[in-house]
Formats: structure tokens, sequence, C-alpha cells
């Protein structure tokens, strides 16, 4: 009887074994479908050379020629410059902007606290493409709010003088040009992600023990002496996340500039972006190889900042 | 012909991808078609423009999805009938070739690869010409003739125009895209000629930017990128005095741009002789299609069908590629909207003008190479030289890939 049970026992254990992996079957089979398969094959197509609409087996093997190719293709380096410099642009004031604003927000009461902060975070819930397609009116050249705006405050008259007229252009400013664009595309992606940021560093706040905050109000501390030597160093591991996703982001930079600059990148493509350039080398030039080889190149570029990162983290420089 | 395809004796279900307005066609002719081919249903799938090509290359690039036909606009017919993923139409059982006379001479050319294969049969074509709102004109008191003997007299008429505070164009590079199809020599491209030689640092590319960047440094353009809210705009307030497009952009004019200047646009050939065209829309059959013999005989019927061309081109001003179809009252009939002008007469004339131009498979990539060389030109002042040395190039380092 005994051994019967035992028998039994040990047969449900050796099911049971197995019921983890059968819960987690439909993400695993949904994974590699949709992850892991074309993520592989775009490393495999990345080393051969293939004609659009030529079939799998007429593939030829290139080896890294694809990548040897995006590596001298100076329109690579140009759309990497943009990116990098959209990251910094839009990147950097996200977050200088976002952890003092959280901390504020922070000191409020939850009623107030929530209701700015659906404000803040709206930008990111809303679609990209309407913010790009309003922005795109706003910093019009003859008929932009923006401009208008400006030239007004150029003509403003006081006393019969005009005394903002050295500091606002007469000109309108065309936003769309080359020393513009790339401006304009930052503050769409600041303006965006703010909201984002601010409540990530909000959500970190939540946890920091309230006595630490109480401890350095006896001692004295003011709003910015708390942020700086209570806050912040609490804060480390979600800055470190926030950046992290801050860099991901800003190097997968697509739709806000594709819209603003109606899809070309703008007067000497000054707004491609690294994910604009892949974008067209796979359905302008019709090369889906090169555009995995860069694809790949991409993803060489996030590891390695992103394990900067890390390093940096586990170093205990922050 | 006798086509040597199998016989379907079941009901067979087309598949149409295409984009709006062409499908406007497609649409239009269902009803006909499936009451003549009782056995076949027609499934039409339409996407936005750029939607539309994206999916087909997707659908090419993977070979899944293919439709039975897709539609195909001019600007990607190139690459599209260098892809091998087409049904090469020149080829038996289609033989489509012999029908060339029977079209347009230069719309069959776009879609034919270097080897002179064809891969998709035309359905409308993009004639182009000069778009002008005579009452600026009068304004500025240019005389039409004056202004389109000779680009450089096209350029003096902006001259005149800028002092009424209107702008000859709405972009310095409308210049350069037209110029650069001017003066070909047999067997070249735009670009490329026949030994897949760059042709970008010729006379007619230093022509084309020079003529452009004196229309930027003289202020004449209003900077504008077309299809951009500001474009439209400016060309409805008047801003704009001239547009070189294609005919299909009366329609636009009208319907959506400006419907309120009915009376005062006219349309005139390019100025200096020159023809060039604006878009024009194509059937091609994937080499993966199911139902191959009932989608050729489906573009024969929207192609080669005088009385279904005529009917696209009276209801929805598809300029029609097959001659016969445009043998119609319909041509010589008065544009309200164009001040009562036989405009279609002027697109006529320019269609039987228009160069045949080869469409070569790098044709998208260097004409991106050359635009964005461009901008650099007219916006930061690079000398032209250098500019194209640089287009160049790079053309080269993206070919040899």
């Amino acid at each position: 009887m005994q051994q019967k049970l035992d028998s039994k026992k040990y047969s449900a254990l050796r099911k049971a074994k197995w019921i983890p992996y059968i819960y987690l079957s439909p993400f695993i089979v949904l994974f590699i479908i949709f992850g892991l398969y074309p993520m592989l094959f775009s490393a495999w197509i990345s080393l051969h050379s293939w004609e659009l609409g030529s079939p799998f087996h007429q593939m030829e093997w290139l080896g890294l020629t694809n990548f040897e190719y995006v590596l001298t293709d100076e329109w690579f380096y140009h759309a990497l410059y943009n990116t990098l410099w959209l990251s910094l642009a839009a990147g950097i004031p996200q977050h200088l902007v976002a952890l003092p604003l959280a901390a504020l927000l922070f000191r409020m009461t939850s009623q107030k606290r929530h209701i700015l902060l659906c404000f803040y975070f709206l930008p990111f819930i809303t679609s990209s493409v309407a913010i790009s397609l309003v922005f795109g009116s706003l910093f019009s050249r003859d008929f932009g709010l923006l401009n208008q705006l400006l030239a007004g405050l150029h003509d403003l008259e006081l006393a019969g003088i005009q005394p903002l007229s050295w500091l606002f252009p007469e000109q309108a400013i065309d936003w769309q040009d080359s020393s513009h664009i790339r401006w304009v595309i930052a503050f769409v992606v600041f303006w965006r992600y703010v909201g984002w940021n601010t409540l990530l560093y909000l959500s970190a706040m939540k946890t920091i023990p309230s006595e630490l905050f109480d401890a350095a109000r006896l001692d004295g501390a003011g709003f910015w002496q708390q942020l700086r030597y209570v806050t912040l160093p609490m804060l480390r591991p979600m800055i470190l996340l926030a950046l992290t996703l801050s860099i991901i982001g800003n190097f997968q930079l697509f739709e806000e500039p594709f819209i603003l600059t109606a899809g070309t990148g703008g007067s000497g493509q000054a707004g491609q972006t690294l994910a604009m350039y892949l974008y067209a080398t796979a359905f302008s030039e019709g090369d889906f190889a090169t555009a995995s080889a860069t694809a790949w190149l991409l993803f060489i570029i996030l590891f390695t900042l992103c394990n900067l990162i890390r390093r940096i983290n586990q170093k205990d420089y922050l | 012909m006798v086509l040597m395809f199998v016989t379907q004796v079941q009901a067979t279900t087309l598949t149409i991808a295409s984009y709006p307005n062409f499908d406007a066609a497609i649409r239009a002719a269902i009803p006909r078609y499936e009451k003549l081919h009782p056995d076949i249903t027609i499934r039409l799938v339409s996407l936005s423009f750029y939607d539309h090509h994206n999916a087909m290359t997707s659908a090419l690039a993977t070979g899944a999805g293919l439709p039975d036909i897709m539609g195909l606009e001019q600007s990607f017919i190139g690459r599209f009938a260098n892809s091998g993923g087409l049904e090469a139409l020149s080829a038996p059982p289609y033989n489509a070739l012999q029908y060339q006379q029977l079209f347009v001479p230069y719309t069959m050319v776009q879609a034919q690869n270097d080897r002179g294969e064809l891969f998709a049969m035309p359905a409308d074509i993009g004639p182009g010409s000069l778009f002008y709102r005579s009452d600026l004109l009068a304004k500025a008191g240019v005389v039409l003739d004056d202004m389109t003997k000779t680009w450089d007299s096209f350029i003096d008429a902006g001259v005149k125009l800028k002092q009424k505070a209107i702008y000859l164009v709405a972009n310095a590079s409308d210049l350069k895209d037209i110029y650069i199809r001017i003066g070909l020599k047999p067997g070249e491209g735009i670009y490329f000629n026949q030994a897949g030689e760059t042709l970008v640092r010729t006379e007619r590319f230093v022509r084309a930017f020079t003529l452009a960047k004196q229309v930027r440094d003289l202020g004449l353009d209003a900077r504008l990128q077309i299809w951009s809210n500001e474009w439209a705009e400016a060309i409805r307030r008047g801003r704009v005095a001239t547009q070189m497009t294609g005919a299909w952009f009366a329609g636009h004019l009208s319907s959506w741009i400006a419907p309120e200047s009915s009376g005062i646009w006219r349309v005139h050939q390019l100025p200096e002789h020159s023809y060039a065209s604006w878009g024009g829309s194509f059937y091609a059959i994937p080499k993966a299609a199911a139902h191959k013999s009932a989608a050729w005989d489906f573009i024969r019927f929207m192609t080669l069908d005088q009385s279904m061309q005529q009917e696209a081109f009276e209801k929805l001003d598809a300029f029609p590629a097959l001659l016969s179809a445009q043998q119609t009252p319909h041509m010589a009939a008065s544009i309200n909207y164009l001040g009562q002008q036989q405009a279609r007469l002027i697109w006529k004339d320019a269609a039987a003008n228009m160069p045949v131009i080869i469409a070569y498979k790098y044709d998208a990539m260097a004409a991106e190479v050359v635009r964005k060389q461009m901008d650099l030109v007219l916006d930061n002042n690079k000398n032209i030289t250098e500019a194209l040395e640089d287009a160049e190039r790079q053309i080269r380092h993206k070919v040899r890939r």
C-alpha cells in the first residue's frame, strides 16, 4: 500500500516538474516565433546577399561584407552622429528636469500630485504621430505659432521703441533647415519623455524611508540639500535604470524625426537617425541584408553603452 | 493569343493589392469583371500609398502575404522590376511586349529592367506640365510665352514676381528635378548609363544644380517641401505662382488645396520645351502568385480594354496609358477649374513628346544621394562640383555593396 502511495507521489512529482513549463509555454512559443526566430533570421541574412523577392536558397554567403559596407558608409556615421546628438540634447535635460520635478511632486499632497502627474504623463501616452503633427504645425515657418510669437516679441513697441528687437529675429525661422531641425526633434522628444522619467523617479522616491527625510529636516537640510544628500544617493539604481531606458529609447528614435521631416531626414538629412537609416536601407533601397547588419551594429552599440552604465553602477562612481 | 494555363474549374478569389486613388479604378471595374467572369471573385486590399509599397516590399522579401496582382507606382517600379520577385510579362505565356505600340511610348520602358524584360503593365500616366496662377503672372507683368521660352527667362520672370512678393516656385530643387530628365542619350537612365556608370557629374547635373542654386540665391523659391502643410497653405494663399508637376495635380487643386481658386489656375508646357512625367500606375504579378492566369486576364482587362481605360479617365481623371483610350471627346473637354482650358490636350501632347527613360535598379538610391547633395548646395552653400563629386562617390559606394 505504502509502495503504491509512494509511486503515485513520485508520478505526481514528476508531472509537477513539467507544470511550470506548461504554464510558461504560451510565452515561450510566442517568443520563439515572434522574438527569437526574426532575431536569428536577421543575423543570418546580415551575412548574405539577398535580392528582394528572390528565394532563400539563392542567398549568397558574404560573411561580414555587409557590416564592412555599413562601417564604411558615411551616411551611417552621419546618422550615428545625429542619433548621439539627439540622445544627449533630448536625454540629459529630461533627467535634469525630471529629478527635481519628481522631488517637488513628492512633497505635495497625494491629490495634487496625482493631478499634476497626469498632465506630465499625458504626452507619453499620446500618439507620437499626433504629437509630431501638432509640433510640425507649431514650428511651421510661415504659419506656425512659435514664429508668430517671436515676430510679436520682435515688433513689441513700448513708448515708440522696440526694446526686444535686438533679442528676437526679424525673419521667420525655418525650423526645418539643417541647423534647426535637430533642436526641434530634441525638444519634442524631451517634452514627450520628461513625464515618464518623472514617474519613474517619483515611484522610486516613495520607497525611500521617510525617517531619512525627517532626520535631514531635523539637521536643517532644505529642499535642495535633501535632494542632493538623501534623494539622489537613494535613487541611484533608478537613475541608472532610467538612463539605460533613455539610451535605448533615444538610439531607437524613429517616429518623431520621421514625421517631423516627412520621412526624408530633413535638409541634408540633418535629422536622420540610425533607425531611419536602417528603415531607408530596407524599404527605400530594398536591401534587407544590409539593413539587418545595421540593426546588429545598433544592438552592439546599445549593448556596449548599457554595459558601460552597469559597470559604472558596480564601481560606485555615481 | 493562346495562353498555356491550366483551366481552373473552381471559383477563384483573385487578390489585388493597391493604394488610393489607383484602387478606385479597380473598385469601379469589379462589378463588370465579375459579371463577365462569374467564376472569379475579386478581393481588393487597399493600403495608404507608402504603407502599400512597404507591405509589398516586405511581402516580396519574405514571400508571404503576396497578392495575385499588385498595383505599383512609377517611382517604385525600377526597384520592383529589378527585384526578381515579379513575373516577367515579356516572356511566355504573357508576351506582353507585343502590346508596346498600343501604349504611350515612354510608359512601358519604365517597367522594364536593363535587359529589356517587362515586369508590369501600365494603367495610367502622369504627364507633367507647368501649373501657374494667371492672375499672379498678370499682376507682375509676366508674359507666359516669354517666361517659358528658356529656363533663364523662367528665372527672369521669377525676379519680376519677387518684386510683387510672389515666389516663382515652391522649392528651387524642382528645377533640378526636371532638368536632370532632359536631353538623355539613347540607353541612358537619369542617373546611370547602360554600362552601370553614374552620370551625376555630367553637364546635365551641373546645369540642373546651377539653375536651382540661382533660383535660391535670388530668393525666388518659397523653400517649401511639396505636400507639406505650409506648401499647401502657400499655394492656397497665392504666395507661389507656379508648380511643375503631373496632370493629376489639377484634381488635388480643385478638391482640397485651393478649391476657391477656380478659374485662375492654368497649365502650360514646361519651360524650354521640356517634358517630364510625374507618376503613373502599373499592375504586376508576383512570381509566387496563386492565380497567375486569372491575374493576367484581369490586368489585360484593366490596361488593354479601351472602354475600361476611358471610364477611368472620365470618372477618375486617370490619364490613360492606352493610346486608343485617348481618342475620346473627354480629351478635348474644357476644364472648369482651369478657366475652361482644354488642358488635357496639353497633357496629351506632353505624353507624346515624353522622352523614353530607362529605369535602373539603383535609381531611387541615386535620387536620394543627389537630393541630399542638392540640399547641401542650396542650404549650406556647398560648391556644386564638390557636391556632385561626393554624390558620385556615394553612389559608387552604395552600388558596390
